[in-house]
């Protein structure tokens, strides 16, 4: 029997990229809110600059809860799905711990995809299968939250385009921002130099990309220390803009935040008319239940749509808010693969620096250039980035070049370990009727409760969304003197991934969406749900930007609307 | 007085010996070779080959791995190879942590290897020439070893655990020296680095420093030892790139 905790205000599920933020405009509002976290604290001493450990053994994702519940995956519903890793992890944070902090806005074009698609080339250049909607606002509704979360938690980077002013020093393709970031860009290297002169010869626009970093003392943090282990780690300077060291603490301040570590959420728990009543939890095995007024999901996509489905009552047999069956539809897994990799006749110089720190191309991003004469619509950014450690770069690709061992690969290695260079290509991904999430019948979790299943495979829009984009990365690595160039396939199955999508997916329609333009749930009233998994579309750049904005604007719908949504007066 | 030759020689280390025995580890400042502190550690000309105390690998599964590794990254004109990294030690520490889901492989993978060298080349592995141990391990990478069932995968792990051993942080036991890190040019740990140091880097003035991140006392230090379940030291698939092991966060 679980034991009954005090009453709250609201209940977050998950202290990380998007709860972690969602708990500053409501604490701040006046609302007691608790918030569960499946991780514990980590600090600064955690977050050595050691590769083995982070790079190749996977801390500090192992030995997370997050790891032993990690999703099965299959490219479609005739194969087996088999259980692979979870990129994600546990902690006061969550994933904005170890992520790249790569801090983009979604382009205008993202939110509009059927109607812009339609109004410029035509409804049948919709692909076939795919489910995609339109937003139900567009990019200028989600404007003041995304500079809100620029401010709050801190964001570097080059503006573009100020209310219509464009810098040529910034994104030209980028929405219309307010004003400048808080903090100039991460500065560059001389081989980001030498990358955006190419870039500049072939015609196009490179700009430095926008980075949750800072460059300089911020809110009482330190600047980045460009020490290149940033990727798959923590900070060791709180440099970067984790929640942990951010909106968390200024939320604590308060006095309304009570943060819980180490709690597993087994489920929401619902009354007779079809409202939440808060939810269930397990630590070292005691179950408490917390009773809310509102419950806000903030775990990652795959947890979110698992504890909806998870938490099975009367009003919801087929899980909360799955009345209209649409929980776990519309999933998508942002097309990352497919990289290119070159070699350059001389050393990049690449040793130090961080995966945020490069320099980006959108001219074949998103609808920024004419799709009449093209086979798919949106395309892809342009990523590359100074970030090099010893055993990947060791570890590099001979291009035929030499063999793998002995004598000759050393030879190999010891001019060209510092002359290689990987570019990372984000790709417009779009929901199709036959990508989805549900439960495993047969992976359990060490509570004995099914894992999600992953049924997911990149179509043929975004396969050719890669190969298009790979061409362009390739002559942009040639324009800059590449002597060698490899391409990874355009890509199959969707794997578990630290950018997905969907799954409770937001609009005015609840026959094909679980939450409305608000965030909360069509069906029980005083549910909201917030991450990437209410996300339509991807864009062809990393969600967490907007997924903060998201919760800020979710959490400020809360506040303005208290009376109604917990239906008490305050 | 064995344990005294098999520490991890930290600069630190070397600096406090260089100084009780004299100047001979600071003659080339930055540049100690095993050998030489070995020869510092042990107090003079005491440099004789001594058998390392290995924690999990049997003695004959050492000298085969040592072996292995050695034709893997050879000690040739371009340095210092897998030996001198101690290579092995990294191997055998790991296999009773984070790699100790392949201590099975490993005995199992080692005899059939043996076993392929004595039925092709009519002697066991350790007693082929270099050129004879080659071809061993050529066949096994091709997975051409006959009788040697996953000979292709075997080979494939014990290259990617030398290539740790050779290139990961000496705290866990390999690249002794940084001899991994000379190697390729990786200038070493670094907490800081200002735009002017990236420039002294570009100009080719940015000397190694020699540091491992646990000589940093900033950071609690990693339970090497401790097996961290779940993971057992694969990568899992699908979110790291399949080219260098890249991970794609966010």
């Amino acid at each position: 029997m679980a034991t009954r905790l005090k009453d709250t205000d609201v209940v977050v599920v998950g202290m990380g990229a998007v709860g972690g933020v969602a708990v500053l405009p409501l604490t701040q509002g006046g609302l007691n809110v608790v918030g569960l976290e499946a991780g514990t604290w980590l600090t600064k001493r955690d977050f050595a600059p050691d590769e083995l450990r982070n790079n190749l053994r996977g801390w500090p994702m192992a030995v997370q809860k997050a790891n032993r519940e990690a999703p099965t995956v299959r490219p479609n519903g005739s194969a087996k799905a088999v259980q692979g890793g979870q990129p994600m992890m546990n902690g006061v944070g969550g994933t904005t711990l170890h992520y790249w902090a790569q801090h983009w806005r979604l382009n205008p074009w993202d939110f509009k995809v059927v109607s812009e698609t339609t109004r410029r080339y035509g409804a049948a250049r919709i692909p076939t299968g795919s489910t995609v909607e339109d937003w139900p606002f567009g990019y200028d509704e989600l404007e003041p939250y995304y500079d809100k979360v620029e401010y709050e938690v801190g964001v570097s980077g080059q503006a573009g385009n100020i209310s219509g002013r464009i810098d040529p020093r910034g994104n030209p393709f980028e929405g219309p921002r307010r004003r400048e970031y808080p903090m100039a860009a991460l500065r560059w290297t001389g081989f980001l130099d030498k990358m955006a002169g190419a870039a500049r010869s072939l015609g196009w626009h490179p700009f430095p990309g926008p980075a949750g970093i800072n460059t300089k003392s911020y809110q009482n943090r330190s600047g980045c220390m460009y020490h290149g282990f940033c990727n798959t780690g923590g900070c060791h300077v709180d440099a970067k803009n984790s929640t942990a060291v951010t909106t968390i603490p200024r939320a604590q301040a308060t006095g309304r935040l009570q943060v819980v570590t180490r709690a597993t959420v087994t489920s929401i728990e619902v009354d007779g008319e079809g409202r939440v009543t808060g939810v269930t939890y397990v630590t070292d095995g005691q179950e408490y239940f917390q009773p809310a007024k509102v419950v806000m999901v903030a775990s990652y996509v795959y947890e979110n749509v698992r504890l909806l489905l998870l938490s099975k009552s009367k009003a919801y047999p087929n899980g909360l808010s799955n009345n209209h069956g649409q929980v776990g539809r519309h999933y998508l897994s942002h097309h990352q693969a497919a990289g290119v990799t070159a070699l350059f006749p001389f050393d990049l110089k690449a040793w130090y620096g961080l995966p945020a720190q490069g320099v980006a191309v959108d001219n074949w991003a998103d609808d920024n250039f004419d799709h009449s004469r093209l086979d798919f619509i949106g395309g892809g950014n342009l990523w590359v980035y100074s970030d090099r450690r010893p055993i990947g770069a060791a570890s590099m690709s001979t291009f035929g070049l030499a063999p793998t061992w002995g004598s000759g690969w050393k030879a190999f290695i010891k001019q060209n370990a510092d002359r290689s260079n990987s570019a990372y290509l984000q790709k417009t991904t779009l929901p199709y009727e036959d990508n989805y999430l549900d439960l495993d019948p047969e992976v359990r979790d060490p509570l004995g409760r099914p894992v999600v299943r992953i049924t997911g495979e990149w179509k043929e829009n975004e396969r050719r969304i890669a190969a298009f984009v790979q061409d362009k990365m390739e002559q942009w690595y040639r324009a800059a003197g590449a002597i060698q160039i490899q391409r990874a396939p355009v890509g199959g199955t969707m794997p578990a991934t630290t950018h997905a999508y969907g799954g409770t997916r937001m609009g005015d329609n609840a026959a094909t969406n679980v939450v409305d333009r608000w965030g909360f749930s069509h069906e029980a009233p005083n549910l909201g749900v917030l991450g990437a998994s209410v996300m339509g579309t991807s864009g062809a750049h990393n969600p967490t930007h907007t997924i903060q904005a998201l919760a800020w604007r979710t959490a400020e719908h809360l506040l303005k609307n208290w009376k109604g949504i917990a239906r008490e007066a305050k | 007085m064995a344990d005294e030759h098999l520490r991890i020689l930290t600069r630190r280390d070397l600096l406090r010996v260089a100084g009780a025995v004299g100047a001979a580890a600071v003659a080339r400042p930055g540049v100690i070779d095993h050998v030489e502190a070995r020869q510092v550690a042990a107090g003079a000309g005491t440099a004789t080959r001594t058998r390392e105390a290995f924690e999990h690998l049997t003695a004959a599964e050492a000298d085969l791995v040592e072996a292995i590794a050695e034709r893997l990254i050879p000690t040739d004109s371009n340095g210092p190879g897998a030996r001198e990294a101690r290579v092995v030690r990294y191997i055998d520490r790991a296999l009773g942590g984070a790699l100790a889901a392949s201590r099975q492989a490993y005995a199992a993978g080692l005899p059939a290897l043996d076993r392929y060298a004595q039925s092709s080349h009519g002697r066991g592995f350790l007693q082929l020439a270099p050129a004879d141990q080659d071809a061993v391990l050529s066949a096994c990478e091709k997975g051409e070893a006959t009788g040697f069932a996953g000979a292709a995968s075997f080979f494939a792990m014990v290259l990617a655990h030398t290539r740790q051993g050779m290139f990961g942080d000496p705290y866990y036991g390999g690249n002794v020296n940084f001899v991994g890190w000379d190697l390729i040019g990786y200038p070493g740990v670094r907490t800081m680095v200002t735009a002017a140091d990236q420039k002294a880097l570009e100009a080719d003035r940015l000397r190694p420093n020699h540091k491992s991140a646990y000589d940093f006392d900033t950071f609690t230090k990693a339970s090497a030892r401790v097996s961290e379940p779940g993971n057992h030291g694969q990568v899992a698939a699908g979110h790291f790139d399949s080219e260098g092991g890249q991970f794609h966060g966010d």
